[in-house]
C-alpha cells in the first residue's frame, strides 16, 4: 500500500517534467530530423536523403560562420569566466551578509529588461552619433566623431554584458559554500595569494566555473538578437543562416540541418572543453 | 445542494460563453506594421459590432513562413506583396481563390487590378486583389549629396562610409538595373539571371567598404539618416516620406533606372474562417474617405481611383517632391518570382554578407 502512494506520488512529481522533455523538446526535435532529412526536388515533392548535410560541408561560408560563431562564443565565454568570477568571489566570500543581498540583486535587475531593449540600450551608447562618441567630443579627447557600433569588438561587449549573469550565479553559490578556514589555512601554510586561488579556491569552485562555462557557451552561440543588431557588414552569426534558411528562403529542410549542426557542434565543444579541462558532468555539474 | 448548485452554474456560464462566441466573429489579420491603424479598426468594429478585429504584423517572408507552419490556417486575411503569391501558393497551397462579386473591384485603378490579377492567376483562378503601392528606391539628404541619383551611387566613393543598404533582394535587383541587365526578364532563363547574380554579387562585394553598415529596419534607417550619421540609403519610399516631414531636406530618389514598385495585395489564406469579415474589411478600407487615413499610415498610395489625391497633404507633398510623371511612367513593378529564384538569391546574398571586403 505504502509502496502504490510512493510510486504514485513520484509519477504525480516526475510527470510534468516528463511532459516537457517529450512534448516540448523531444518531439519537435525528432520532426527537425525528419524535415532536415528531406530533399526538395521540385515544388511539393520531396526525397530522403542527407543532401542538407552534404550542402553545408561543400559551402565554406556555411562552416567558416558556424566556427566563427564557435570561436566567438568561447572568447565571450572565458571573458564572462574572468569578469565574472572576482565579481562573484566579492560577493560570496568579502561582502557583509546584508550588502551581499543587494549586490546579487543589483546584478539580476538588467535580466529584468529584455534582450533587444539591453541591444538598444548599447547602440544608444555607441552609435556615432551617441552618448560616449559625443561626450569624448566634448571632453575635446577626439575631434571627429566615433562609431564604436557594428564591429565584432561591439558583439562580444554586448554578449558578455548579456550572458555574465549565468556566469555569476552559479559561481556565488558554489564559493558560498566554502568554509573560509580553507583560504585561512592556505595562507597559513605559507600560500602566498596567487598560489591560494590555485590550489584551493578554484578546484573548490570548479563545478561552478564548468556549469557557468556550460550556460554562457551554449546561451551565446545560440543568441540571435545582439550579434544582429550589434553586429557590422562582416559578422555573420550562425543563427542569422538558420533565419534566413527557414524563413527568407523559404528551405525549412536546410534550416533544420543547420540548427542540428549548431547542436551538434556546441555539443561536441563542450565534450572537448570537458576533456580537456580533466573535468566531468557527474563530479561538476550534477555536484553543484 | 451547494455542489449542484455550482454545477449549473458552470453550464450555464458555458452556454452563455459558446452563446457569445456565435455571435462574435474573429477578423484575424496578417498584416504589414501600420497597416491595421487603430482609427480604422475602431470604425469597422463600430460599423460591424459583431466583428472583433485582432492583427498580426508581419513582413512578405514571415507571412509565408506563418501560413505555411498552418497549412494556411490562423488567420482570415493576409497581405503579401503581388510579386510573393503565385510560387508560395504553387508550392505551399497556402491560400484559397476570390469571390471578386464580392469585392468592389470597380474602385480599383484598373492598371493595378489588371496586373495584379494577371500576376496571381492559377488555373484561371485569382488570388490577389490590390491594395496599396509604393517603390523601393533611394533616399537623399540633399544638403550634403546633391548629385546623388542611381543605384550605383551607394557605391561611389565620395560619400564612403556614408551609405546605407538592406541586404536583401531589392538591392540586387537595383544594382542589377543599374549595371544595364533587366533581372526580371531573365527570370525566364536561370542560367542567365546566375550570370546575372554573380555579375551584381561581385559589384556588391567591391562596394561593402563604402557601406556604413546594413540597415535590418525602418527604425534604424531613419535613426542613421536623421543623425546625419549617412547621407544616402536604399530605402522603401514610405520610410522616406516619414523623414521628409521631420527634415525637407531627405527626399526619396527614384533612381535614374526606374524605381522598383511593388503592390501589396488582399489575399485569402486558405483555412480561414471568417471570409464574409475579411470581404468587408476589404471593401471598408477602400472607401475613399478610409483611404486617407490607411495611407497616413503606411506612407504607401492606394491603389484605388485617385489614389494620389487621397494621401494625406504632408504625404502628398513628399511625392511630389520625389516623382515627375515620367519617374512614375519609368516604375518597374516587381516580376512574379519564379520557384528557385529565391535560393539563388539567397545564395548571392550570404555570400555578400560573408565576404570580408570592407
Amino acid at each position: 500500500m505504502q509502496g502504490d502512494v510512493k510510486r504514485l506520488s513520484l509519477i504525480l512529481l516526475f510527470a510534468p517534467f516528463a511532459l516537457w522533455i517529450v512534448l516540448l523538446i523531444i518531439l519537435p526535435h525528432l520532426g527537425m530530423v525528419y524535415l532536415s532529412l528531406r530533399e526538395k526536388v521540385a515544388p511539393r515533392v520531396y526525397e530522403f536523403g542527407f543532401g542538407n548535410y552534404i550542402d553545408f560541408i561543400q559551402e565554406p561560408i556555411y562552416w567558416n560562420t558556424l566556427l566563427r560563431t564557435g570561436s566567438m562564443s568561447i572568447l565571450v565565454t572565458v571573458l564572462a569566466l574572468l569578469i565574472g568570477f572576482p565579481i562573484a568571489y566579492y560577493i560570496a566570500k568579502i561582502a557583509g551578509r546584508r550588502s551581499r543581498g543587494a549586490l546579487f540583486l543589483l546584478c539580476l535587475i538588467p535580466l529584468w529588461v529584455s534582450d533587444l531593449i539591453r541591444a538598444f540600450g548599447w547602440i544608444l551608447l555607441l552609435r556615432e552619433t551617441g552618448v560616449i562618441s559625443t561626450s569624448l567630443q566634448t571632453m575635446g579627447l577626439i575631434s571627429e566623431p566615433v562609431e564604436f557600433l557594428y564591429n565584432d569588438a561591439t558583439v562580444i561587449v554586448g554578449l558578455v554584458y548579456t550572458v555574465i549573469l549565468f556566469m555569476i550565479v552559479p559561481l556565488v553559490s558554489t564559493l558560498d559554500g566554502m568554509d573560509d578556514a580553507m583560504v585561512e589555512a592556505g595562507y597559513n601554510l605559507g600560500g602566498s595569494g596567487p598560489t591560494v586561488l590555485r590550489r584551493i579556491i578554484i578546484p573548490y569552485a570548479m563545478p561552478g566555473i564548468v556549469a557557468g562555462c556550460i550556460v554562457v557557451f551554449m546561451l551565446t552561440a545560440g543568441s540571435y538578437l545582439t550579434p544582429i543588431l550589434l553586429g557590422g557588414k562582416n559578422s555573420s552569426w550562425f543563427t542569422e543562416q538558420i533565419y534566413d534558411q527557414f524563413i527568407t528562403r523559404f528551405n525549412w529542410e536546410s534550416g533544420a540541418a543547420f540548427g542540428f549542426l549548431l547542436l551538434a557542434f556546441t555539443s561536441l565543444v563542450v565534450w572537448a572543453g570537458l576533456r580537456l579541462t580533466g573535468q566531468n558532468l557527474a563530479n561538476t555539474v550534477a555536484k553543484n | 445542494m451547494k455542489q449542484k448548485n455550482y454545477i449549473v452554474g458552470l453550464a450555464v456560464t458555458a452556454a452563455l460563453s459558446t452563446a457569445s462566441v456565435a455571435q462574435a466573429e474573429t477578423l484575424r489579420l496578417l498584416t504589414w506594421g501600420s497597416y491595421a491603424p487603430e482609427e480604422l479598426i475602431q470604425k469597422f468594429e463600430e460599423e460591424y459590432p459583431d466583428i472583433d478585429v485582432e492583427v498580426t504584423f508581419s513582413n512578405n517572408e514571415e507571412m509565408i513562413a506563418k501560413l505555411r507552419a498552418t497549412g494556411g490556417a490562423g488567420f482570415d486575411l493576409a497581405q503579401p506583396s503581388h510579386d510573393r503569391i503565385y510560387a508560395a501558393q504553387l508550392e505551399y497551397d497556402i491560400y484559397k481563390p476570390l469571390d471578386l462579386s464580392k469585392i468592389d473591384t470597380s474602385v480599383m485603378e484598373s492598371t493595378h487590378l489588371e496586373g495584379v490579377k494577371a500576376n496571381t492567376t492559377i488555373d484561371g483562378e485569382v488570388y490577389a486583389v490590390p491594395h496599396q503601392w509604393g517603390t523601393s528606391g533611394l533616399m537623399k539628404n540633399k544638403a550634403m549629396a546633391a548629385d546623388f541619383n542611381g543605384w550605383d551611387d551607394l557605391c561611389d566613393s565620395q560619400y564612403a562610409g556614408k551609405t546605407s543598404m538592406r541586404l536583401k533582394r531589392t538591392i540586387l535587383l537595383g544594382t542589377a538595373f543599374a549595371m544595364g541587365h533587366d533581372p526580371f526578364a531573365a527570370y525566364s532563363d536561370l542560367d542567365k539571371y546566375q550570370d546575372i547574380l554573380d555579375e551584381v554579387s561581385e559589384k556588391l562585394i567591391a562596394c561593402k567598404s563604402n557601406i556604413k553598415a546594413y540597415w535590418q529596419g525602418g527604425d534604424d534607417l531613419s535613426a542613421m539618416m536623421l543623425s546625419g550619421e549617412i547621407v544616402a540609403s536604399e530605402t522603401w519610399d514610405s520610410t522616406a516620406y516619414k523623414l521628409y516631414a521631420q527634415n525637407p531636406d531627405i527626399v526619396f530618389v527614384p533612381p535614374e533606372t526606374g524605381a522598383l514598385a511593388w503592390i501589396d495585395t488582399f489575399a485569402l489564406p486558405a483555412k480561414g474562417k471568417a471570409d464574409d469579415a475579411a470581404y468587408k474589411w476589404i471593401n471598408f478600407v477602400l472607401r475613399p474617405e478610409n483611404v486617407t487615413i490607411m495611407s497616413g499610415s503606411t506612407g504607401a498610395i492606394a491603389a484605388v481611383n485617385g489614389g494620389l489625391d487621397l494621401l494625406p497633404e504632408d504625404k502628398k507633398n513628399a511625392v511630389n517632391a520625389a516623382f515627375t510623371p515620367a519617374d512614375i511612367a519609368n516604375l518597374k513593378f516587381f516580376a512574379n518570382i519564379p520557384p528557385g529564384v529565391e535560393d539563388m538569391e539567397g545564395k548571392a546574398l550570404e555570400k555578400i554578407k560573408a565576404a570580408t571586403g570592407g
